[in-house]
């Protein structure tokens, strides 16, 4: 019998958590609470196969973990691999009657930099296999456990150690890789993005991607007080604003067709500017020189194109 | 865990979930929240409770016991972060200087 998924308070203090307190992330990071809310959607025995990454370095420090069910690190490249090597182990072991569980739930984590850049091609491959698990990406924006390095989630106007802003360059000048709109062309049963501010949302969908027969794939936004400059109260305010500023707009894909837009991204009116966004975080101060407002307008044109385009594909006008 | 060579578990496995609570990260902390019962929903009512839900350190501990609730924090891990004094929908957590 499957446990049901914690939504409510009152189930949420009862249910068992899956991070012990004592992890070595820093203060502030958004990373533990996505983990958190991540084991309020479990039904049961749970595998988690994680890539290296900040999440995977600071809560695994030998001789301790921070993790209180079964994980396994192997490198930075491969956590959908070994996911899918998990999965159908468990498949065949109990084929073999060498496991006791009925069902064992496989879930890969990675960081941004292990998913939309290192781990991508393992990623890409344990989709179309179509193996039964769920690959999570928490989207810090950079490598920030190596030193902010700039990745293939890095927000344009971005400073980072490897994408410097000064008198030549705003930052990072490329866009961010459309990591779910990419992962939802694979035609997998299913594919949401999620914050962890709207924590509800969150867990049902975590849930639903569980229960789905085949792939799935949760894009979570995870603010990082360290690699952003931001006050390290802030983070779980910062991930409300990148969905009202439409930096990470919640919605759902079904069989890689059905778009469907989630309550907090579709309740809005419009969009906010993306200066309120940028006003929050030290890597973007360099754009309150007024010889960037050219670029400020092109990311702010792009942003509003990019909503108008996920609308019409959710069907909303 | 044992700290003698003969005696660490196969291939370096860490066999006690959630042995990281033997490190205390409490002395972390610059600031410390400090909790108002006045106006806090959870107190109240036993709703809210979005302090414990967005805390990344598992450091606020929410308990109901017979119909009594109450609210404490757990000082050996709160690094400080000021996440659940920001998030407060009543302003019922200060964060003070240590």
């Amino acid at each position: 019998m499957a446990e049901p998924a914690a939504v409510r308070l009152k189930d949420m203090l009862q249910k068992d958590q899956i991070l012990s307190a004592g992890h070595r992330m820093c203060a502030g990071c958004a990373a533990p609470t996505v983990v958190k809310l991540m084991g309020m959607a479990l039904r049961g025995p749970t595998i988690v196969c994680e890539a290296t990454g900040c999440l995977e370095v600071a809560t695994t420090i030998y001789p301790f973990t921070a993790w209180k069910i079964p994980w396994i690190h192997v490198a930075f490249e491969n956590a959908a691999a070994v996911a899918s090597g998990v999965a159908e182990a468990m498949t065949v072991m109990r084929e073999k009657g060498r496991s006791e569980y009925e069902h064992v739930d496989v879930i890969a984590v990675g960081g941004d930099g292990g998913t939309f850049d290192i781990g991508f091609g393992a990623l890409s491959g344990a989709l179309e296999r179509g193996h039964d698990m769920v690959y999570m990406v928490y989207d810090n924006g950079a490598y920030q456990n190596t030193g902010i390095q700039r990745s293939g989630a890095t927000l344009p106007g971005q400073e980072t150690t490897t994408s410097w802003a000064g008198k030549v360059e705003p930052g990072k000048r490329q866009r961010k890789k459309p990591l779910a709109e990419i992962v939802a062309a694979h035609k997998i049963p299913y594919v949401a993005t999620v914050d962890p501010y709207h924590y509800r949302d969150f867990v049902q969908k975590f849930r639903r991607a569980l229960e789905v027969e085949g792939p799935a794939f949760i894009h979570a936004y995870s603010p990082c007080p360290r690699g952003w400059r931001s006050d390290t109260s802030k983070s779980i305010e910062l991930s409300k604003l990148a969905v009202e500023v439409g930096i990470h707009p919640l919605f759902e894909v079904i069989d890689g067709e059905e778009w469907i837009m989630s309550s907090p991204s579709k309740n809005l009116k419009e969009l906010k500017p993306l200066e309120e966004y940028w006003a929050f975080q030290g890597q973007f101060r360099h754009l309150k020189d007024p010889k960037w407002d050219d670029f400020k307008n092109q990311v702010q044109d792009q942003m509003n194109h990019d909503w108008e385009l996920l609308k019409k594909r959710c069907g909303i006008e | 865990m044992s700290e003698k060579f003969d005696e660490i578990p196969m291939a370096g496995n860490i066999i006690e979930p959630g042995n990281a609570m033997k490190y205390k990260t409490g002395g972390w902390r610059a600031q410390r929240p400090v909790h108002n019962p006045e106006n806090c929903l959870w107190i109240k009512n036993g709703t809210c409770g979005r302090c414990w839900i967005f805390c990344p350190d598992m450091s606020v501990r929410l308990v109901e016991k017979d119909n009594s609730r109450s609210y404490e924090y757990d000082y050996d891990y709160c690094k400080g972060c000021g996440i659940c004094a920001n998030e407060c929908p009543t302003d019922s957590i200060t964060m003070e200087s240590e």
